[in-house]
C-alpha cells in the first residue's frame, strides 16, 4: 500500500518489478530504434555487424545517410516551416481566446466555449476530411463565381497549416487560460486607476504575467504540429511533411536511414521538452 | 472601461473566425456532402444512399463494430496497466523520485507516434529484434510473425494511449489524502476493500477523463492499425481513407466520417453523463 503502511517483502518486490517492466515496455521501442541506427547493416534488424555512422553521413550511392538524403531533408524543412507558422498563429489566436473567455462576458459565451473545446473530441481524421471538403467547396465556389483560382484551397502547404491550426489553438487556449485564471485582477485595476488604457494594461502587465504560459504553449504547439499525422494526411499536397514522408517509407519497406531520422527526432523532442520543463519550473 | 468595446472586438473576431470557418463550416459541409449522391441518370441529388450502403454492406458495418469493440478493449487494458503505475508514482514512490519518474513517463509520448510505431515494428516483425533473441535462446526454431496481428495492433494502441490515462490518474491520486487510506487500514480493511471503497471512488473523475480521451484517440487512430494490424484487421479510419483517396468517393467517405464522429461524440456524451461531469472539467 502507501509509503506509511507496512507491506510484505514479496509484495514490494513484485510491485517494483512491475514498474520496472512497465518502463522497459515504455522505452524498448525507442532504445532499439536508436541502437539500430548505428548498425553496419542494410536492414534495421539484428545481428549486430559493428558500429557505423553510414546512415547519418554516407553520401551514397549504396547507402544514403540522412545528411545527404535530399527527400527526407526537404520533408524536415517542410515540417519545420509548417510548425513555425502553426505555432505563431495558434499562440496568437489562443491567447486572444483565453482573454475572451476569462475576461469578457457576453451572450452565447458558453456555447462558444463549448465550440472551442470541440476540436478536442473530434478525431483528427475527421477534422482532416472535413477541412479538405470545405476547402474544396470554397475553392470551387470562388472559381465559379469570381473566376479566380485559389491554389491554397487545394491540398497544399497552407491547407496543412490551417488544418493543424484549427485544433492546436484549442490546446494553447487551455494552457494560457489556466495561467490567466491565477492572475490577480486588482493589478489591472490599479494600472487603470493610474491612467493606463486597456491595451497598455494588457501589454505591460497581463502579458508579462502570461509569458511563461505562452512560451510553453508555443513549444507544445510546435511539437504537436511537427508530429501531426492524422489531420495532415488528408491535406498534404506535393510537399509531404516529415511524418507523412516517413510513413510512406515505412509502409513500403524501410532502411536504417529511418532509424537515424528517428534518433534525431527523439533527441530533438527530448531536448525541447526538457528545456521547456526546466523553464516552466523556474517561473512557477 | 476605456477601450473595452474595441478590446472585446479584437478578442472576439479572430476566435469567431477560427471556430466558424475552420470548425463549424467544414463539419456542416461534411454532413451535406454525406447526403449527396447521383441518381440513375447521373444527376446530383439529395439521398440517404451513402448511409444505406453502410448498413447493407456487411464489410462496412462489421469494420465499424470491430473498431468500436477494439477501442473499448484497448481502453480497458490501458486502464488496468495505468492504475497500478499511477498509484506507484502518486503514493508509493519517494517524493524525490516522483518528479523524475513523471518526466521519464512523459518523454516517449512527445516523440512522434510514427517513431514509436516504427520501434514496435522492428521489435516484433519476422526478422525483428525479439525473434532474434528468441532464436538465440533456442525458444523457437523458426521466426514467428508477431507483427500484423490483432494482438500487435492492440499492443501498439495501448502503448500510444498510455499517457492519456496515466496523467489524469496521477493528478487525481495526488489529491487523495493518505490519512483516509491509513484510517481504513487501522480499522482493519484489506487491500481489496481499500481499493474498492476509497481509491477507485476518489479517482472517478480521472478515470472518466482518461477513458474518454483514450477511447476517442484509439477510435480515430489511423497509423497504428494501418502499420501494425494485419490484412484482416481493417480499421474504420482506413475505410474512410480508402473512400477518400483510393476510390475518390467523397460522398461515401463523408457518410463514414460522420458516422465515426457520431459514435465518438455519443460515447463521450455517455461517459460525461454517467460520471456527471462537464466537458470543460474533463478538458482541464
Amino acid at each position: 500500500m502507501i509509503r506509511t503502511l507496512p507491506t510484505s517483502r514479496a509484495y514490494d518486490w513484485s510491485y517494483t518489478a512491475f514498474i520496472v517492466l512497465y518502463f522497459v515496455f515504455l522505452f524498448a521501442p525507442l532504445v532499439v530504434t536508436c541502437v539500430l541506427a548505428f548498425n553496419d547493416s542494410n536492414f534495421p534488424s539484428l545481428p549486430w555487424y559493428g558500429f557505423s555512422l553510414d546512415w547519418f553521413t554516407s553520401p551514397g550511392p549504396e547507402r544514403v545517410g540522412i545528411f545527404h538524403d535530399a527527400q527526407n531533408l526537404r520533408a524536415i524543412k517542410t515540417s519545420f516551416t509548417t510548425a513555425v507558422f502553426v505555432s505563431i498563429f495558434s499562440t496568437a489566436v489562443g491567447t486572444l481566446a483565453s482573454f475572451l473567455f476569462e475576461q469578457e462576458d457576453f451572450r452565447f459565451k458558453n456555447a462558444l466555449y463549448f465550440l472551442m473545446l470541440a476540436p478536442l473530441v473530434i478525431p483528427g481524421v475527421i477534422l482532416g476530411i472535413s477541412q479538405l471538403l470545405a476547402a474544396n467547396s470554397a475553392g470551387t465556389f470562388i472559381d465559379e463565381t469570381l473566376g479566380i483560382d485559389v491554389p491554397f484551397l487545394r491540398p497544399s502547404f497552407w491547407l496543412v497549416v490551417l488544418g493543424q491550426f484549427s485544433f492546436i489553438t484549442t490546446f494553447v487556449t487551455l494552457v494560457v487560460s489556466a495561467r490567466l485564471k491565477k492572475f490577480d485582477r486588482s493589478l489591472e485595476e490599479a494600472a487603470l486607476n493610474l491612467g493606463a488604457n486597456r491595451f497598455q494594461v494588457i501589454w505591460h502587465i497581463t502579458l508579462k504575467f502570461l509569458r511563461p504560459a505562452i512560451v510553453g504553449a508555443g513549444a507544445v504547439a510546435f511539437l504537436m504540429s511537427f508530429e501531426n499525422f492524422n489531420t495532415t494526411l488528408f491535406l498534404v499536397g506535393s510537399e509531404p511533411t516529415l511524418p507523412i514522408n516517413l510513413y510512406l517509407q515505412v509502409r513500403d519497406g524501410s532502411t536504417p536511414v529511418i532509424n537515424a531520422i528517428s534518433l534525431l527526432l527523439i533527441l530533438g523532442t527530448s531536448l525541447l521538452v526538457l528545456v521547456n520543463l526546466s523553464f516552466s519550473r523556474k517561473k512557477a | 472601461m476605456k477601450g473595452s468595446r474595441l478590446a472585446f472586438a479584437i478578442f472576439l473576431a479572430p476566435v469567431a473566425a477560427w471556430l466558424f470557418l475552420l470548425i463549424v463550416l467544414p463539419h456542416v459541409d461534411l454532413l451535406l456532402m454525406s447526403l449527396r449522391g447521383k441518381d440513375e441518370l447521373g444527376e446530383r441529388v439529395w439521398t440517404l444512399a451513402n448511409y444505406m450502403n453502410f448498413f447493407t454492406e456487411p464489410v462496412y458495418w462489421l469494420t465499424f463494430v470491430r473498431t468500436a469493440l477494439y477501442a473499448v478493449i484497448t481502453t480497458a487494458i490501458t486502464f488496468c496497466i495505468a492504475m497500478p503505475v499511477s498509484f506507484y508514482i502518486a503514493k508509493v514512490a519517494r517524493p524525490r523520485v516522483q518528479g523524475a519518474l513523471m518526466v521519464l513517463l512523459l518523454l516517449p509520448f512527445w516523440v512522434s507516434e510514427l517513431v514509436r510505431v516504427y520501434g514496435w515494428m522492428i521489435l516484433l516483425r519476422e526478422s525483428g529484434v525479439l525473434n532474434f533473441f528468441l532464436m538465440k535462446l533456442g525458444l523457437t526454431q523458426k521466426p514467428v510473425e508477431m507483427l500484423y496481428t490483432d494482438a500487435a495492433m492492440i499492443l501498439g494502441l495501448v502503448y500510444t494511449s498510455m499517457l492519456f490515462m496515466v496523467v489524469p490518474l496521477v493528478s487525481v491520486m495526488d489529491s487523495l489524502d493518505d490519512s483516509l487510506i491509513e484510517a481504513a487500514y487501522d480499522l482493519g480493511a484489506g487491500k481489496w476493500t481499500i481499493w474498492r471503497t476509497i481509491i477507485i471512488p476518489h479517482c472517478k473523475p480521472g478515470i472518466t477523463s482518461g477513458a474518454i480521451v483514450v477511447f476517442m484517440l484509439t477510435l480515430g487512430n489511423y497509423l497504428t492499425p494501418n502499420l501494425m494490424g494485419g490484412k484482416n484487421s481493417l480499421w474504420f479510419t482506413e475505410q474512410i481513407y480508402n473512400q477518400f483517396i483510393a476510390s475518390f468517393n467523397w460522398n461515401q467517405g463523408s457518410a463514414f466520417g460522420f458516422l465515426l464522429l457520431a459514435l465518438s461524440s455519443l460515447i463521450i456524451w455517455l461517459g460525461l453523463k454517467l460520471s456527471r461531469q462537464k466537458l470543460g472539467e474533463v478538458a482541464s
